[in-house]
């Protein structure tokens, strides 16, 4: 690898054959470009999938109601369902064991909310204390809402960051200030952010009690929200939760009297049935995108191994005389596979640093849904320019392997 | 210097085989210059090729300089051709991307001879043969004449025992064959081993020795008074 003499024989042979070693080098880089940057889409599509998830607990079990439509035990399809503290009292109870946290919400889509002179409006929400978790915020001031608030019926909310900054002074303390809802007034005993970004920080959670009673709710309540317990595997959660959801799903249908088969009715999405779907998916599209990559690179090796043959062919009549004066055979076969090495990690290398430096360049600033930051981690650009040089080594193989079996007598006989 | 015995080739192209050398016994001391003549198809190249170690012979011994050469392998047949022998070809068979001094310098390469070495020694072979201004020049800038002599130059740098050369004037007009002839008696004035596989009478005649073959067999092998190349020249 480091004999000088044989890097000049390389650089001699490839600057007087330019067009073709370039051609050679360009299917070489083309192919790790392409491998690259398909990688990196493969990278940005599970980010940008991982970042939907993110904005809530991703082991979340959703419960909503909407109106029947299917008729069932004489009721006709119509009706609203509506959910009530008690359907939430009896499953919390009856799962207490599997439930991590738990949460029943009354929802009010807009509600104006009034400070000083700042006003907007806002989805207000009442939950329980353990909704944090479920909604996975974190506070940036003072705290969430807690059980006594809720025993006691408090008037206090927590804000979601976009309230925070629309009603209150830049470096204002929030806390403790009291903002107007409907009217009324609250005590602000926190700001939460959410990973979800602005349009999940646009709310404002209340206690649930308070909720019902301040809005006329009376017991009902619009969703309820769950998580399970951690367990050891995956799969063992995924099974834990679709079995559970299932449950619920038929526990509630026949409470409320809905038909086992409609889906509007009542309903229950489960986030991680839905996560694992996404995952497989994408675990499908990454799978792709590496056979796509191999092939083209594949490609571009048999492109090499091509050329070199040619090479080989062409310069017969020279390999005869090497061996005539002298040559080893060991020695025209290195000759051969250096040049296949060096044109295949050399282009391998131009592909990888534009492909990379494309990523760099326009990764960050790309901002489509499910698509974030493509990129490339450096153990996988190295494991592709270790693959590239054995793939260079095999493609200089063989035609190195048919120079050296050249017998100098018939090489010096071509004309 | 070369002693053979009983040297049979035979080819084998498909069901047909074509006996080729019938048993050749030839003996070549140190400092002869030999002349292998015969008309196409009598076994002279074949004979070379052997000598050479470029092919093999299916019967018979073969010593050069004491060492037998036998079963060899391509690893040390290239060792042995590269100390033992020089080749010289019709055909010149310089590399052409490379300059005269580079092709000379080409044996020593193989030798594992340092750069700077190799290339002084490749100059005072070029200086030999009269090259030494056209040490920088590829081979397509050279006349006919003058890429045999960088052949000639190459074939000696190795400092062979022997020098091989195949009708090294048989693509040359023959005042420059006189010229190339020239060189190779004056090499051989220095004590060098020199066969040369020809059949034009002339150049035949420069030699010290002989060999006529004809069907795989030598017919005929004489001394003779060697005709200088310069004198010829100059008529």
């Amino acid at each position: 690898m480091f004999n000088l003499e044989r890097w000049q024989e390389i650089f001699e042979t490839i600057s007087k054959n330019k067009l073709r070693t370039f051609l050679t080098g360009l299917s070489v880089a083309s192919g790790i470009f392409i491998l690259v940057i398909l990688l990196g889409f493969g990278q940005g599509l599970q980010n940008g999938v991982a970042k939907e998830f993110e904005q809530n607990a991703t082991n979340r079990i959703t419960v909503w109601t909407g109106v029947t439509t299917v008729e069932h035990k004489g009721l006709n399809p119509g009706r609203f369902i509506e959910l009530k503290n008690e359907d939430y009292d009896y499953l919390i109870k009856k799962y207490e064991d599997d439930l991590e946290f738990k949460s029943s919400v009354y929802r009010i889509w807009s509600g104006i909310a009034n400070y000083k002179t700042e006003s907007g409006s806002y989805r207000i929400e009442g939950v329980y204390p353990d909704y944090q978790f479920i909604e996975n915020a974190t506070l940036s001031h003072g705290r969430f809402i807690n059980y006594p608030d809720h025993d006691n019926y408090e008037k206090v909310i927590t804000i979601g960051h976009k309230v925070y900054t629309d009603l209150f002074e830049k470096g204002e303390d929030p806390v403790g200030q009291q903002i107007q809802i409907s009217g009324i007034n609250f005590k602000v005993v926190g700001v939460y952010t959410d990973p979800g970004g602005e349009r999940e920080e646009s709310r404002i959670f209340l206690p649930l009690s308070t909720s019902q009673r301040v809005f006329n709710a009376g017991n009902r309540v619009r969703n309820l929200g769950f998580t399970l317990k951690p367990q050891e595997t995956f799969q063992q959660a995924l099974q834990q939760s679709i079995q559970f959801s299932a449950e619920i799903e038929s526990f509630l249908k026949e409470r409320h009297i809905v038909a086992p088969n409609d889906t509007s009715a009542i309903s229950v999405f489960n986030t991680l049935e839905e996560a694992k779907r996404y995952y497989d998916l994408m675990g499908m599209i990454k799978l792709f995108f590496w056979i796509v990559g191999i092939c083209t690179i594949i490609a571009g090796v048999v492109g090499v191994s091509n050329i070199m043959l040619i090479i080989v062919k062409e310069r017969t009549k020279e390999i005869g005389v090497r061996k005539a004066i002298g040559a080893q055979p060991w020695s025209i076969i290195w000759m051969i596979l250096h040049e296949a090495i060096f044109i295949t990690a050399f282009a391998g290398f131009v592909g990888l640093i534009f492909s990379m430096g494309l990523l760099e360049l326009i990764g960050p600033n790309i901002e489509i849904d499910y698509i974030v930051n493509p990129s490339v981690n450096f153990n996988v650009a190295l494991t592709t320019v270790f693959v590239l040089i054995i793939a260079g080594a095999l493609a200089g193989f063989f035609p190195a392997w048919r120079a050296a079996k050249i017998r100098p007598i018939e090489a010096l006989r071509e004309e | 210097m070369i002693k053979i015995k009983d040297l049979h080739k035979s080819y084998h192209m498909g069901n047909n085989s074509l006996h080729v050398l019938k048993g050749i016994d030839f003996n070549v001391a140190e400092g002869e210059m030999i002349a292998i003549m015969g008309s196409s198809g009598s076994g002279k190249s074949t004979l070379l090729n052997i000598l050479g170690m470029l092919d093999e012979a299916d019967e018979g011994t073969y010593t050069l300089d004491g060492t037998p050469i036998k079963n060899l392998n391509e690893k040390i047949a290239a060792r042995y051709r590269n100390k033992f022998l020089g080749f010289v070809f019709q055909s010149f068979n310089l590399i052409s991307y490379k300059s005269a001094v580079d092709n000379v310098a080409m044996p020593l390469y193989y030798q594992g001879m340092k750069r700077s070495e190799r290339m002084d020694r490749a100059m005072s072979y070029l200086e030999k043969v009269g090259l030494a201004e056209w040490a920088t020049h590829l081979p397509n800038e050279l006349s006919g004449g003058q890429k045999q002599r960088v052949a000639i130059a190459r074939a000696l740098a190795s400092d062979p025992k022997v020098l091989l050369a195949d009708e090294p004037t048989g693509a040359l007009d023959s005042t420059t064959s006189y010229e190339v002839m020239e060189i190779i008696q004056s090499i051989n004035d220095e004590g060098k081993t020199i066969l040369i596989v020809t059949h034009e009478d002339d150049i035949a005649h420069m030699c010290k020795r002989i060999v006529h073959l004809k069907d795989g067999l030598i017919i005929d092998d004489t001394k003779v008074d060697q005709i200088r190349a310069k004198k010829t020249a100059d008529v």
